[in-house]
């Protein structure tokens, strides 16, 4: 075991919860470090609807998703938290002198003596596109990212999609597939012009096709793609395909979280209401993804699971300390760890 | 009171009043209509709500906004008279829409 990462608390997800949760935490000492799957902190509020106004955190008539998240940042970066971002957490293992080990999809290790989740929804993956069949593809054909490039090389390939990561891929993938052919049910497409330009310019010059339409069906044997039906508004194409790169959007599911040995109801995972912990001592579940009598998927709901999530925490990680309720409008020593100016 | 038929994959009608000014969306999710998901609750941003609407009322509930056309690329089957059902609001026009839900929600 090379690098392992120690902190006092891993946080998996950094939405607005677990962000608000380093304050928290932060009040009371405890050093944090957050992993997430998406690229950025933020969670839904940066994925789905970050230019979408959220009327019921207290204080704000309205704010901004993003805004939201760009304010807790600020507010928890007197704590200095770590983050590792495009990473799934997949393992989570309890070690012999009761911390907790975290490995992610990149075999990155992380031990901690407290683990919060607060995944929310669960993790965002790409959706797999209504293609009927496609299941059957997806071990050898059909690619929902491009990690190497050479797994292009001298393929036919067809990029469906409309979006930012439709046309970056289209145009990567032109000089070094045998074929590159872009397939979008209508002739917009919502990606950055400058690319949607550069395509345009390819297929003019013969380099790529674009096909207007959606894909409604495979054609292939044992796993392995040869072509792919393209519906158009009048007419059927066949296409040859040995990769497909379908761009389908991102979708949330529970992922790993149901592999953990921990309790669960429905997709949500239950804790009791005094400190928000699991089935499992030392590990929290706090916003969306926690469930309890009464629970309600609001962001404020999980602003308060967080600050009692802390105290627990707090009797974890120093059991012998005594834990002193204070104020951060007056409390000095507080005003010390957030910077505040004598 | 404006009335709505969402009429389910499977052939099943419901019969919904709707308050002006709610979405076609809200209305399914709160009398249960089947197959409706609206994942993101009703903010545009993930084609969960997919519906098709009636072609006698698609030339009166008109087109979908540059960002729900956007957001459609990710819907399943999407035919012209698709629309995302959290982006049409109830208004008297609509008394007696009808709309169904495709087989399926991405």
């Amino acid at each position: 075991m090379s690098d392992i990462t120690t902190t006092d608390v891993l946080i998996i997800g950094a939405g607005p919860i677990g962000l608000f949760a380093v304050f928290e935490l932060g009040l009371f000492d405890m050093r944090c470090h957050l992993i997430d799957i998406l690229d950025r902190p933020g969670g839904q509020c940066a994925e789905l609807y970050p230019e979408k106004p959220i009327y019921d955190i207290p204080g704000y008539p309205v704010i901004g998703a993003q805004e939201l998240v760009d304010k807790l940042l600020e507010q928890i970066a007197p704590f200095k938290p770590g983050f590792t971002f495009n990473r799934m957490v997949t393992a989570l293992e309890r070690l012999e002198h009761g911390s907790f080990r975290v490995t992610t999809d990149e075999n990155e290790v992380f031990d901690a003596k407290v683990v919060v989740i607060a995944a929310g929804g669960g993790s965002f993956q790409p959706k797999r596109p209504p293609i009927p069949g496609i299941e059957a593809y997806e071990q050898a054909s059909v690619r929902y990212a491009v990690r190497r490039i050479e797994d292009f090389r001298d393929q036919e390939v067809v990029v469906v999609g409309g979006g930012d990561s439709a046309l970056d891929w289209t145009l990567n993938l032109e000089p070094v597939a045998r074929r590159v052919t872009l397939v979008h049910r209508r002739p917009e497409f919502r990606a950055a012009p400058d690319n949607v330009g550069k395509m345009h310019a390819l297929r003019d010059a013969g380099a790529i096709d674009l096909v207007i339409g959606q894909v409604s069906g495979l054609s292939g044997e044992d796993g392995i793609l040869r072509s792919v039906t393209v519906k158009g508004a009048d007419a059927e194409t066949e296409v040859a395909c040995t990769r497909l790169l379908p761009f389908f959007g991102l979708t949330m599911k529970l992922g790993p979280v149901a592999e953990w040995g921990l309790h669960l109801h429905e997709n949500q995972i239950p804790v009791d209401t005094e400190k928000f912990e699991t089935s499992e001592p030392g590990i929290f579940a706090i916003g969306d993804i926690n469930w309890y009598p009464g629970k309600l998927k609001l962001i404020l709901s999980g602003f308060h699971e967080a600050a009692l999530m802390t105290q627990a925490a707090k009797h974890i990680i120093s059991p012998k300390e005594r834990v002193v309720f204070q104020y951060t409008t007056s409390s000095t020593s507080l005003h010390k760890k957030l910077g505040v100016p004598d | 009171m404006t009335k709505l038929t969402y009429i389910a994959h499977d052939g099943t009608r419901f019969e919904v009043e709707a308050e002006n000014g709610s979405t076609v969306m809200e209305n399914a999710i709160r009398n249960a209509v089947p197959g409706i998901e609206a994942e993101c609750g009703g903010a545009c941003a993930c084609a969960t709500c997919h519906v098709y609407v009636d072609d006698a009322w698609t030339a009166i509930v008109g087109e979908p906004e540059a960002m729900e056309e956007d957001m459609l690329d990710f819907a399943y089957e999407v035919r012209p008279s698709s629309r995302l059902s959290c982006q049409i609001k109830v208004r008297d026009e609509l008394d007696g829409l009808v709309v169904s839900i495709p087989e399926r929600q991405g």
